[in-house]
């Protein structure tokens, strides 16, 4: 029965049973937190300094301070390339609200084009998201005071100041000085990257790129305060920042001062206008580079500011190939300039003399062969002696001292003028030439037939054809030679290093070469009249370029035959036709007696040396000679 | 009624009442237990101040939510403790429904739901917390107490379904505290110690399956990084390798009030709700996580006395359970922060920003009032 009725609750025991299991929970709860306060004093009193040590580490981070890059000057002090501080636009894309809606409303503003939309977004997207995108690298003042009103519509968007690599002179001497860019990964490759961790650019071609170790500086350093994310936080002067080391600057690149003469650089380029092509100026007393200009050229600041890749590839694809440094990386066939050259190892060689006179029919033919070589004067020079072919520049005279001579011994002799070697310049990427001999043919070709010397290559080697190649650079080391009758020299175009801070300067003394083994200073007297009479003579090719000039000057002009066009390019019959035209050289000294300047201009399908190149080297010898008409401020 | 009971009664109005004991009794409010929790909310605004980067919006709307809280406390303590008991499983009923329809909405809304969209956005989870102790104790108060095997098993199921809806939420935090709340109703109200250790012996196989077919990597994860955080540093051990930095760079005076350099730099990952702890071992130390320690062991020893004093099974089994889970709600909170337990997801109490938790256990604060101030309605 006592089963059917509820169980009566025993509340006494009831209650003394909870209150047992209370005082357990709260001895068990009391133990608990004993073991959470126990592990409190382990952390914070036991391995205090510890975890202290780490927290000061989390918070400072080392950040680069970059180095203000080393300006460059021409020889007269004036600045080539200087630093400019610019307003900058950029994006912090995770405080920016809607992503398409502002850059959709900056591209309205004209601040951003609208086709550069898609790639910010992209940039935006890809980065840490606290990294500042830069969307424009230099804004105008106009746009500044713009944006300025607008501001409070950008959130996230802002100008920044940053300097600026800035050539002056724009593309007057841009392949000589060269530019900068930003960083890519290759750079990184093989730069110190500790020293770059805070430089945005880097030189990439031109003095720029040859003296970057020098320009660029030491990198200095800060301790910056910043969070989880790596984002430097604002220092408060308050708390955080007290305990942070100083800042240390770092110290500028050193300024570099080049031999080239800014005067002489623009009656160059600006003579060079429209034109494909190259000038090189050197002094021949001690090598230094006087101009050096390849046209087209560019706008070096578009690579400093950066620039959309359809500009890039716009410069990259052009037709004219305005970014290759014809001066230095040009490859020509010398045609006639070499025949002064020839003509001294034809003196010393006894190929030749200075009173054997040859008939010039308008044509050569080697023995035993009906080939006719011709002259580029169909109707013959008549009877020449050495002094007339060089005037003249009748070629059939050389085509037949050639076989005496012999492509062994021109190539002997024309290696001593520096052509088909690196001239050592201290610019980055000249190429060699060719100068031609028999050993370089047999190592030259696959087919054993390819690799024998024929005579035929030897008379047309003569006139600077055939398989020589030459740099405008060579061509004007080469005629530096002949002025100084053998005295040889490196070109070079950095003049001097300044350091920035001491203003401590380091000239860099002329490199004396191995000289021309010609001693006969009879032969080399003889050689440079023919040559002063090119311009200046009765019958020179260049005598109405060279006449009325107040000074002596020597000269060669030189036209090389194009053999062909790249098949892989699509050119219109106009162009085709243009592209066909032979290349126009002149190669110049002056004055005669204590030479101040020698001079190589190369210009693709100009036709004519004398014609064409002679003016430009006449302007130019004119400027530095101090007879310059159209002298610039 | 008891003679000891109503000697009680004479002997509290013998005694002069002071102008504030008297209107508090006359709002049906406990003074200790206010004044502790009080204490525990201003030093958690201070706290929270800091933690939120001294953004005074976001700790305004704190201060709004307290209020809210407080509010909650308030009007739970004028109810009856009879009226909640007839209530109760009406309450436990709606919570489940609702939990189900959560469930039920989520699948359809793919992923993680908690929420429920009713005008206002609560999360039905919330009610559980303090319909399922009071649930098991409704149903244990009509019984003898301990109670036996038989009714031991339907109050575990009582308490599993929830969890498990909760816990496939997936809610992990919320669930465990909703499991403990109830097992330790049925601890209090007697459970034999044998079975105790049965049912520890039984969770091995049982965790077993949970952690083979129910819990979620980013579940399994944190128990894993718990055993070493180091292999991870970057990725699942970062926030207790941080919240470990944190609280030992602190020392036992701390770096000042808003000079936490790894909070107020953003190295500690949620700092202003599950890691608001090691803000302030950070900034105030030792010292101050031991002020706040104690202020909780007070408010926990106040909830334990008023259950002891609590005059029938159902309001001494809430009272209890109560006040022992606002201890587990610190005890994990803190044990997860100093790298002692998984990280779970449990704020700690009346600290951590977010409002939802400290309506509930506001609540819970109020239940526990009217149960203290009603005693003498209570019939006997």
């Amino acid at each position: 029965m006592m089963r059917l009725i509820a169980p009566i609750k025993d509340h006494h025991s009831e209650k003394r049973m909870f209150f047992g299991r209370v005082i357990f929970s709260a001895v068990a709860g009391t133990l608990l937190l004993g073991v959470v306060i126990a592990r409190l004093v382990q952390l914070q009193v036991i391995e205090h300094e510890e975890f202290a040590e780490k927290s000061q580490g989390n918070r400072i981070r080392i950040e680069a301070v970059p180095p203000i890059r080393g300006l460059i000057f021409d020889r007269k002090g004036r600045v080539l390339a200087e630093n400019l501080p610019a307003y900058q636009l950029e994006l912090i894309p995770e405080q920016v609200p809607d992503l398409d809606d502002t850059l959709t409303r900056l591209a309205r503003l004209g601040l951003i084009e609208e086709s550069d939309i898609g790639r910010i977004r992209d940039l935006s997207r890809s980065g840490p998201r606290f990294k500042p995108v830069t969307l424009r690298f230099r804004l105008t003042d106009d746009e500044i005071a713009e944006f300025a009103l607008q501001r409070p519509r950008f959130q996230g968007v802002d100008f920044q100041p940053r300097l600026i690599r800035h050539y002056p002179h724009g593309e007057i001497a841009a392949h000589a000085i060269g530019y900068v860019g930003a960083i890519t990964t290759d750079d990184l490759a093989r730069l110190p990257v500790a020293e770059y961790a805070g430089t945005a650019h880097t030189g990439k071609s031109g003095v720029e790129f040859r003296n970057e170790t020098l320009l660029h500086g030491n990198a200095g350093h800060q301790q910056v305060v910043t969070n989880a994310r790596g984002r430097q936080v604002p220092a408060d002067p308050r708390d955080l920042t007290q305990t942070l080391a100083p800042r240390v600057p770092g110290e500028p690149g050193d300024n570099i001062y080049l031999t080239l003469d800014l005067d002489l650089q623009m009656v160059a380029a600006r003579a060079m206008a429209g034109m494909r092509g190259s000038v090189v100026a050197i002094d021949p007393q001690n090598g230094e580079v006087l101009a050096l200009v390849s046209t087209p050229a560019f706008d070096p600041n578009l690579f400093a500011i950066g620039m959309s890749a359809a500009e890039f590839n716009a410069l990259q694809y052009d037709l004219d190939r305005p970014l290759f440094n014809r001066a230095l990386r040009g490859s020509y066939p010398p045609g006639s300039t070499i025949k002064p050259m020839l003509s001294l190892a034809a003196l010393e060689t006894g190929a030749t003399n200075l009173t054997r006179r040859n008939f010039c029919p308008g044509y050569y033919s080697l023995p035993g062969s009906s080939h006719r070589y011709r002259d580029w004067k169909p109707e013959g020079h008549g009877s020449v002696d050495l002094h007339d072919a060089i005037e003249q520049s009748c070629d059939v005279y050389f085509y037949s001292i050639s076989r005496d001579i012999g492509i062994d011994r021109m190539h002997f002799y024309l290696d001593q003028f520096g052509l088909g070697r690196l001239t050592g310049i201290d610019l980055a990427g000249e190429k060699e030439g060719l100068l031609p001999s028999t050993e370089w043919k047999r190592g030259a070709f696959q087919a054993r037939a390819d690799q024998v010397w024929f005579p035929g290559e030897t008379v047309i080697a003569s006139i600077g054809q055939g398989y020589m190649l030459a740099t405008p650079l060579q061509l004007a080391n080469a005629v530096a030679a002949m002025a100084t009758r053998g005295r040889r020299f490196e070109p070079h175009i950095v003049s001097a290093v300044e350091n920035a801070m001491t203003g401590e300067r380091t000239s860099i003394e002329p490199t004396p070469l191995e000289p021309v083994k010609i001693d006969n200073e009879f032969y080399w007297e003889s050689v440079v009249e023919g040559m002063h009479d090119v311009m200046q003579g009765d019958a020179g090719t260049a005598r109405a370029v060279g006449r009325g000039a107040p000074y002596s000057m020597a000269g060669k002009s030189g036209t090389a035959q194009v053999f062909s066009v790249a098949q892989d390019e699509e050119y219109d019959a106009e162009t085709v036709e243009e592209r066909l035209r032979d290349h126009a050289l002149f190669i110049a000294f002056a004055p005669l007696e204590e030479p101040k300047i020698a001079v190589a201009v190369v210009i693709e399908n100009g036709a004519s040396g004398s014609r064409i190149a002679a003016p430009i080297a006449r302007a130019v010898m004119d400027q530095h000679l101090g007879y310059g008409s159209n002298a610039l401020q | 009624m008891r003679f000891s009971d109503t000697r009680g009664l004479f002997e509290r109005n013998a005694a002069p009442l002071t102008d504030v004991a008297r209107v508090m009794r006359n709002l049906n409010l406990d003074g200790p237990l206010l004044g502790g929790l009080l204490l525990i909310c201003g030093f958690g605004l201070v706290v929270l101040y800091s933690a939120v980067g001294a953004d005074v919006d976001l700790w305004l709307q704190q201060c709004i939510r307290l209020c809210i809280a407080l509010g909650a406390l308030f009007v739970v303590a004028q109810l009856p403790p009879d009226f909640m008991r007839r209530w109760t499983p009406w309450g436990y009923l709606t919570g489940l429904i609702l939990l189900i329809l959560v469930l039920v909405l989520g699948e359809i809304g793919q992923g993680a739901q908690r929420w429920l969209d009713v005008g206002i956005r609560f999360q039905p989870s919330e009610i559980m917390k303090l319909a399922v102790p009071m649930m098991v104790a409704w149903y244990l108060h009509d019984r003898q107490i301990p109670p036996k095997f038989g009714q031991l098993l339907l109050v575990l199921l009582m308490i599993l379904v929830p969890t498990a809806l909760i816990a496939s939420q997936p809610d992990l935090g919320t669930a465990v505290l909703i499991a403990a709340a109830g097992i330790l109703v049925v601890f209090l109200a007697g459970m034999p110690v044998r079975l105790i250790v049965l049912l520890i012996l039984l969770a091995i196989p049982g965790a077993y399956t949970l952690w083979n077919f129910f819990m979620h990597d980013y579940q399994k994860q944190r128990i894993l990084t718990l055993l070493n955080p180091d292999t991870d540093p970057l990725g699942a051990g970062y926030n207790i390798i941080q919240s470990k930095i944190a609280l030992g760079s602190g020392g036992l005076f701390g770096k000042g009030w808003t000079n936490g350099s790894q909070a107020q730099l953003e190295f500690l990952p949620e700092r202003s709700t599950d890691f608001i702890f090691a803000v302030m071992g950070e900034e105030l130390g030792l010292l101050g996580l031991l002020s706040l320690i104690g202020l909780y062991m007070f408010v926990v020893g106040r909830g334990l006395y008023i259950a002891a004093q609590a005059r029938d099974t159902f309001t001494r089994l809430v009272a209890g359970s109560i006040s022992l889970t606002f201890f587990v709600y610190v005890f994990v909170n803190t044990a997860m922060v100093t790298g002692l337990v998984p990280v779970v997801g449990i704020p700690l109490p009346l600290v951590s920003y977010g409002g939802t938790s400290m309506v509930t256990i506001m609540a819970g604060f109020g239940i526990l009032m009217s149960i203290h101030t009603h005693r003498k309605l209570l019939p006997h």
